[in-house]
């Protein structure tokens, strides 16, 4: 499984890319999208909500189930990847990149790099 | 926990297991929508071992069964089988499986898995002399072949076997059962071979080119197809009339049924639910079992919660929403717009005819 490394990453799989605190991208892992399996449909928070690392802030869905997704952590919701709500294949087939979900202004740029490296989410998913 | 006969070819197909009916059981191998895909267009493998096989025999075997099952045994032939219900005696559905005749004095009954322990004792409990009833579910694993190129790939493995017709079994010298029906609205034959057996039967089918398919497609499939699922869509609290499934509950059949009675009231008086299908209006998240149907109002309005989904999915074929909901008989008209509730928001539906989709 393909883990970068310069993302941080929540043990519900859900990354960050951090290296610009005034938008950093968050997406699902290559691993939590194999296990999902065809997403169908995305459900994105809205720009300008501030919200608390750890909140439920949008919902991803395969056939089968409902799964939410987390804040990795603290801030304001500067822009959407409005594409994914119309058509969320990218979250299967380029988790990392054309798959990112929605960028994060983070309010505590420390808060980050408390979250799994690399390294220590490769041990995670085992 | 109980394990099916074909657990080691799933784990070794790399097969995502869940619980299921008291069974562990597979729910995908590649995935849910290209599973149900390769169904619809081509052939899939499903392991439906946990189902219960019962056989019911003797001199009285007919007359009795017909008793206890809503449709109508004497319209069978050897090698022929129906679609059929038990009921308990409020007409409620304690069961719904096919009955196969094998011969005039011996009948063999596919079951839900989760239903066996509760159809055992029920027969067990209204047993009469000249009935002897067996349970093969223990030593028999099962798998259904379903899709257009279903009989193509069993001819080409089994070439003088032929597959029996529609709705039919063909019991072989070999203790295999071979039935032309499945769960998935495609053509397709299910296979009942002694548990040490099945595992070569599975091999070998995949081999010939059936992709394993899990209980996920399966449900999609069904759902597609408007079939009801025992203990999601039908239950001790519903008829069949109200299910839809009038077709297969002859009131006026000879000796009448258990249950007959209340369906008979409610032919007369009219159905207080009716098990509508509804289809999303466009764009929104997949609908599930147990989100709440409300009726239509102006986007500023609440609505009325009306009753809750007792299946829901997200159709592969349509990528659209369906699901099947009771709803009170004057709100069941085809046409009529709702809506569902998915988290905190509202999107339209309309009730639909089933099948969602023309097979």
């Amino acid at each position: 499984m393909n883990v970068p490394e310069h993302l941080y990453f929540l043990e519900s799989h859900e990354w960050v890319d951090a290296r610009d605190p005034e938008a950093a991208a968050v997406g699902i892992s290559d691993h939590a999208q194999a296990e999902l399996t065809d997403v169908v449909y995305l459900e994105l928070p809205e720009v300008g909500r501030t919200v608390a690392k750890g909140d439920p802030i949008a919902v991803i869905e395969s056939v089968k189930a409902a799964n939410d997704i987390y804040a990795p952590a603290s801030g304001e919701i500067v822009e959407v990847n409005e594409p994914l709500a119309e058509a969320p294949e990218p979250v299967n087939e380029d988790p990392y990149g054309a798959g990112w979900m929605f960028k994060l202004r983070l309010s505590d740029a420390t808060e980050t790099e408390a979250l799994l490296n690399a390294a220590a989410y490769r041990e995670h998913i085992g | 926990m109980n394990l099916s006969p074909l657990d080691p070819m799933h784990r070794s197909l790399g097969a995502r297991m869940a619980p299921f009916a008291g069974w562990e059981m597979p729910i995908q191998y590649e995935g849910i929508v290209a599973e149900h895909r390769a169904v619809r267009e081509s052939v899939g493998i499903f392991d439906i071992s946990h189902m219960g096989q019962l056989e019911v025999s003797g001199p009285n075997a007919e007359s009795w069964l017909n008793h206890i099952l809503t449709n109508d045994l004497t319209r069978l032939g050897d090698g022929e089988g129906q679609y059929t219900l038990m009921l308990n005696g409020e007409g409620g559905v304690i069961d719904d499986l096919i009955v196969y005749r094998m011969l005039a004095d011996r009948y063999f009954l596919v079951v839900n898995a989760a239903r066996i322990a509760e159809d055992w004792a029920w027969l067990g409990q209204h047993r009469s002399d000249g009935v002897e009833l067996y349970d093969h579910s223990p030593h028999f694993g099962g798998i259904a072949v379903q899709g257009p190129r279903a009989a193509e790939l069993w001819n080409q493995i089994e070439p003088d076997s032929p597959l029996p017709k529609r709705n039919g079994i063909t019991v072989r010298a070999d203790e295999v059962d071979l039935c032309r029906t499945g769960y998935t609205g495609e053509d397709g034959f299910e296979l009942f071979a002694k548990s040490s057996e099945i595992g070569d039967w599975w091999t070998r089918l995949v081999d010939a080119g059936a992709k394993p398919c899990g209980l996920g497609a399966r449900d999609t499939l069904r759902l597609e197809m408007g079939f009801p699922l025992n203990g999601s869509d039908l239950d001790a609290e519903h008829t069949p009339l109200e299910a839809g499934l009038g077709w297969a509950a002859k009131l006026d059949k000879p000796g009448g049924f258990i249950g007959a009675k209340v369906l008979k009231h409610q032919r007369e008086n009219g159905i207080p639910t009716r098990l509508s299908a509804l289809k999303m209006m466009g764009k929104a998240p997949p609908i599930r079992h147990g989100y709440a149907v409300l009726t239509s109002e102006a986007d500023d309005q609440p609505g009325e919660v009306l009753t809750s989904l007792t299946s829901g999915s997200l159709s592969p074929t349509l990528g659209l929403g369906i699901g099947l909901a009771y709803l009170p008989r004057d709100e069941a008209t085809v046409g009529r717009e709702l809506r569902i509730q998915v988290r905190d928001r509202n999107f339209p539906a309309e009730i639909t005819k089933r099948p969602f989709i023309s097979s």
